[in-house]
């Protein structure tokens, strides 16, 4: 919301500067964006006079003038035609930045003549298009002086208004928060009712469906003839044009400036296009409006209209019909002031993506007290400016209600707001802010005034008194807080960050990637249901809820193999989605790992990865947590994302917590990326709480004195035992003295059955209580090799 | 002993002359090994008489301790050779490469909402978590925004499509939802933070449709303003690292709080650098306000006993204004290179003790 200090001060009786006002809106909340002060950058320019001006001797459109500056006089080389003797003007010496290029004048030497200064143009000021020539200031103007010292500039102010704030969508509004404010008095406005001369040949009936009959409750119109539509005054083009409004008319003209003014949107129908009474209803189906703008729109029965017998005239409260507008040949016309309700213009304008002053301020609510008055206004200042004779009132439904009583009790100030104000200072802020305000039992009794819709309880008032006193009036003060806090994490919050910097320092980098991706995305992933598709994505390519985070890590990993990088981890913890309900969202840690297990080195010691470093990923993922790996199962079984014979489930009891392998070929090959890739999904929530223990200290340390040794077994299997089936069933074998049991070799090919497999791992025994002999030695061997067999169905190997 | 003179000379010339460690063995054993020539002169002492098997004995014994003692030298000493030598040929080019080793790093939304909790830990907030997918009561409704709200139409909000009940689905478009959600299970007092995923129909230079969200929420029966704002400067000091960076309350408007106020902190921007601290500039951080008297109600909590306050803000603008990062987008673009850049070292664990920032 724009408006200039002179606007402003039309309202607002005030010695405040420009700066006090400034800081004082942003303080009230209105808050300042913008302050255009042409002062700022004129300060340098001083009145000059041409005391004699003398052809260019080398230059025919050149003149030579000599300036007096009020202490010397200089040589000035000047273009204008208008540059002649006796002329006061607007002077800059060299050093003076000239508004329009930025830049320093110097002194210059045009054609062998040397130039002084620089007279100057007002476009040159940067202020406005007039370039005809110099500008001419007048001649009793006093020589010397600063140009600020003489000229008023208007500094333009803009404002962004608050959705609750309608009021302040017009200057009066503006004014009267600053008058409350303590920066002046709000200068009275006086409405006096224009007596009519005849009866308006147009009537005006409100016909609405009990269901809409808030759609428009008040309606007042004045028929005026004899109009005359031509340029406005200068001080109306200029109000405008402070604004960067563009002067159009008188008629619609002053229509801009009620609705800046005073918020108050009006619309003139010239009344010679009206075809009969008119009448305010909702739209019937199948009717449209060519409005103003110059588009046309198919309307229903949810929009309010103004019509005549031929049909709508305008959209209520939005834009006007091209059908009756004015125009310079306008003699008669019929002004409408009227209440709107702002729903329901809100949803036409949305509807219609109309956008416009009047929509603006009806959805965010005009007074609803100054329908009345405001057409008296207008009505004045159409036949001042106008001129023609106007009829009486046509007044049609009520003022809606609006009236409302608040109790503040004296206390909630400091309750809520923080800060002690003595009771009558609350009641002259809420007093100069339009309440009227009454001794109550518990307190004041507080009626907000019309335009104030926005105000509806204490808590509003304790804000109105809060606000006006400003802000950094409230003290500081500390929440009380426990001198010893206490940790806060929940135990499943605490793990989240174990999770993310164990996987970083594994040399995976986190990323964050969107929770949506395409839907057949989604569908390679075991997503895409209809209940988890947005139905307005901000793209297609973004239109369903990841029901993984590997897709999204696919594609990033595609991107920067893209930018030529190489051997790279990424991972991502966040959720994903399994249904829209509370509780289908889960919190996943997923990584991928893409190429070489290195980067390539001279030692050679590189490979591609592969499911093992996904495993060893989801179980260092897991160890992070505090919880054992040794207690998981895993299982040859993974979602078809994944290879099906290179990927597995890692479980807790039936239930799975993680999956890791190589990704589908079929699945890399439609998400355009090729390997090796591996990657892993650990689903936080799915690990077993942890438990809370009585005290922080560790078991005791058991360390035996006594030397543990490894033996070594080889195993030939049936291809498709699983080595963790071995791993188990040695370390079952005798749970006192296994202490470790180590995978460390396999074997498969030609010295070999086929289907068959050696698998050799070393047993740590430790002893706890005594050296072992060798029978013990040999016993523990057999039990363990036994039990090996009986669970695999293998063999030793011999 | 004639004879003993020379084999001692001979043992002692032998050892002298070994250049290896096996011709110093051959000169051990030829002169003490068991047949060697001293050894033999040591058996036959039992031929003599027990007075001359005396004094040959000393004798001998001197003349073999002196072999052997020359021997251990000539041991050391060759041994030392070798390991000179073998050492000679044992060189690595110690300027190779060692075998490497990649360290990943933490995104910079998680270490700043690590940050954030560290500092609200202090002063006594818990974390509280809610669903990215909500319905309108929750992200809505409850939080007085009325069903006409800008905020509710399709150009702001991601929905989905209707249910057979005719309700719809949304993304939750601020971490608020997860305040009702909490009013509505717990009892006051109340003091959470809420850090999660939010979303907006939104995408240019300045807006990602997803972004996160920090906000806050205090309920008990005495909190006021001078609190809101108390909390909020000792939050934007300490998480800023600027003891004396300038705040200001600005007063505003959100539906679910009243008083509403927006804050700002001070930065200057000399030399085009954004500085923040004292200077002439204010950048805007946080929206706040004390929660209206109708979430309250919505939430089952009698606004009469109970009020407090609610602030918001975006993880992501924090960030970037602390850590000096230009562009939002980046964020969401898993850039590598952006991600080694401003991401941090899983080292780098944010403490007050130790201050948030390395």
């Amino acid at each position: 919301m724009k408006f200039s200090l002179s606007w402003l001060k039309s309202h607002l009786d005030t010695d405040a500067t420009l700066d006090e006002i400034v800081s004082a809106l942003t303080s009230i909340g209105l808050e300042v964006e913008d302050v255009e002060d042409p002062a700022r950058r004129l300060s340098g320019f001083i009145v000059g006079h041409i005391l004699s001006a003398e052809r260019h001797p080398n230059a025919d459109r050149l003149q030579v003038c000599t300036v007096a500056t009020g202490e010397t006089t200089i040589q000035v080389v000047c273009g204008a035609p208008n540059a002649r003797a006796g002329l006061k003007v607007i002077l800059a010496r060299p050093g003076v930045v000239i508004p329009v290029t930025g830049e320093a004048l110097k002194k210059g030497n045009v054609r062998g003549v040397e130039s002084q200064g620089m007279m100057c143009s007002w476009r040159e000021l940067a202020l406005g298009e007039d370039h005809d020539g110099i500008a001419e200031l007048d001649v009793a103007t006093e020589v010397g002086a600063a140009l600020l010292d003489v000229v008023s500039f208007d500094p333009v102010i803009d404002i962004s208004v608050t959705p609750n704030r309608a009021d302040c969508l017009g200057v009066r509004g503006i004014a009267r928060d600053l008058a409350a404010a303590g920066l002046g008095r709000l200068v009275p406005l006086s409405v006096e009712p224009v007596p009519g001369t005849f009866a308006s040949p147009i009537e005006v009936t409100l016909d609405f469906p009990p269901e809409a009959a808030g759609a428009c409750p008040l309606f007042a119109g004045r028929f005026i003839r004899g109009v005359k539509n031509g340029e406005s005054p200068q001080w109306l083009k200029d109000r405008l044009a402070s604004i960067g409004l563009r002067p159009i008319s008188a008629l619609v003209d002053i229509t801009n400036l009620f609705t800046y003014d005073l918020n108050r949107p009006l619309h003139v129908f010239d009344a010679d296009r009206v075809k009969g009474d008119i009448t305010a209803r909702l739209a019937q189906p199948g009717e449209t409006l060519a409005a103003l703008n110059g588009k046309s729109y198919a309307l229903d029965e949810s929009m309010t209209v103004i019509a005549d017998e031929t049909g709508p005239l305008g959209l209520a409260g939005v834009i006007g019909g091209e059908s009756s507008g004015c125009s310079e040949t306008t003699t008669s016309v019929f002004l409408e002031t009227a209440w709107f309700d702002p729903a329901r213009t809100a949803t036409t304008g949305r509807r219609l993506e109309i956008l416009s002053d009047a929509r603006f301020r009806f959805e965010r609510g005009v007074d609803p007290a100054f329908v009345v008055p405001a057409m008296e206004l207008a009505t004045r200042m159409i036949l001042d400016l106008c001129g023609g004779e106007v009829s009486e009132p046509v007044i049609a439904g009520t003022e809606p209600d609006w009236q409302k009583s608040i109790v503040l009790r004296p206390g909630r100030v400091a309750a809520l707001g923080g800060v002690e104000v003595p009771v009558g200072q609350q009641e002259a802020i809420l007093h100069t802010l339009g309440c009227a305000v009454a001794e109550h039992g518990e307190g004041l009794l507080v009626n907000p005034p019309s335009w104030r819709a926005d105000i509806g309880g204490e808590q509003d008032l304790v804000e109105e008194i809060v606000r006006i006193i400003g802000f950094d009036a409230i003290p500081a003060v500390s929440l009380p807080r426990n001198p010893m806090p206490k940790p806060i994490l929940t135990a499943s919050q605490r793990r989240v960050g174990w999770v993310r910097r164990q996987l970083a320092s594994r040399g995976l980098v986190e990323t964050v990637t969107w929770s949506f991706l395409p839907q057949a995305q989604a569908a390679l992933f075991g997503g895409g249901a209809d209940a988890l598709q947005l139905a307005n994505p901000i793209s297609a390519d973004l239109d369903a809820m990841r029901p993984s985070v590997l897709p999204n890590l696919v594609a990033a990993v595609g991107r920067n193999v893209d930018r030529g990088i190489r051997d790279f981890g990424l991972f991502e913890i966040g959720p994903q989605f399994d249904g829209p309900e509370p509780g289908q969202q889960r919190l996943v840690a997923a990584g991928l790992r893409f190429g070489k297990s290195a980067a390539r080195h001279w030692t050679g010691a590189s490979r591609p990865v592969d499911a093992f470093d996904a495993k060893a990923d989801l179980l260092a993922a897991i160890a992070a947590t505090g919880l054992s790996p040794d207690g998981f199962q895993t299982v040859a079984e993974a979602p078809s994302w994944y290879h099906p014979g290179r990927a597995g489930t890692l479980r807790l009891g039936n239930k799975p917590v993680g999956f890791f392998g190589e990704l589908h070929p079929a699945v890399l090959a439609k998400l355009d990326i090729k390997g090796p890739l591996a990657g892993f999904e650990l689903f936080l929530e799915a690990l077993p709480p942890a438990k809370t223990k009585p005290s922080r200290a560790r078991p005791l340390l058991k360390a035996s004195a006594f030397q543990p040794l490894d033996r070594d077994f080889a195993f030939i299997l049936d291809s498709k035992v699983a080595a963790e089936q071995v791993v188990r069933a040695a370390r079952n074998a005798d749970k006192a003295l296994v202490s470790d049991v180590v995978v460390f070799d396999l074997y498969e090919g030609t010295h070999l059955p086929e289907g068959k497999k050696s698998l050799a791992i070393s047993v740590t025994l430790q002893p706890t209580e005594r050296t072992l002999t060798d029978d013990e030695i040999e016993a523990v061997s057999s039990r363990i090799v036994q039990a090996v067999i009986k669970a695999t169905g293998g063999e030793l190997r011999g | 002993m004639h004879d003993l003179d020379r084999l001692r000379a001979e043992a002692l010339a032998a050892i002298a002359a070994a250049t290896s460690l096996e011709q110093l063995e051959a000169a051990r054993v030829a002169a003490l090994g068991k047949k060697g020539s001293i050894s033999g002169l040591m058996k036959s002492l039992g031929a003599m008489s027990p007075d001359e098997r005396k004094t040959a004995g000393a004798v001998l014994n001197v003349a073999r301790d002196e072999v052997a003692v020359a021997l251990d030298s000539a041991r050391a000493a060759l041994e030392a050779k070798a390991l000179d030598e073998r050492l000679a040929r044992e060189r690595i080019d110690v300027t190779l490469p060692p075998r490497p080793e990649t360290q990943g790093r933490v995104h910079p939304i998680s270490q700043t909402i690590e940050e954030i909790t560290q500092i609200f830990a202090q002063m006594g907030f818990a974390i509280a978590e809610g669903p990215d997918i909500e319905d309108d009561f929750h992200n809505f409704t409850a939080l007085n925004i009325p069903p006409e709200h800008p905020a509710r139409q399709m150009h702001d909000t991601f929905y989905f499509g209707e249910r057979a009940d005719g309700g719809r689905h949304l993304l939750r478009t601020h971490t608020s939802p997860v305040q009702i959600r909490t009013m509505l299970s717990e009892k006051p007092p109340i003091r959470v933070i809420v850090p999660g995923r939010t979303y907006r129909c939104d995408s240019d230079m300045t807006h990602t449709p997803m972004f996160h969200q920090v906000e806050g929420l205090v309920i008990d029966k005495t909190t006021h303003m001078g609190h809101l704002k108390g909390c909020l400067i000792e939050f934007v000091r300490a998480f800023f690292e600027v003891d004396d960076v300038p705040v200001r309350f600005r007063p505003s408007f959100f539906p679910f709080t009243e008083p509403s106020a927006e804050v700002d902190i001070g930065c200057s921007r000399e030399g085009g650098e954004l500085r923040i601290g004292p200077g002439a500039g204010w950048l805007e951080v946080l929206g706040s306000g004390m929660v209206h008297p109708n979430v309250l109600r919505n939430c089952g909590i009698d606004p009469d006993e109970y009020q407090g306050f609610a602030f918001g803000m975006g993880v992501e603008r924090l960030a970037m204004l602390k850590y000096g990062i230009p562009d939002l987008r980046t964020f969401f673009d898993s850039d590598l290179r952006w991600l080694r850049h401003y991401g941090f070292v899983p080292l780098d664990v944010p403490t007050l003790s130790g201050g948030l920032t390395r």
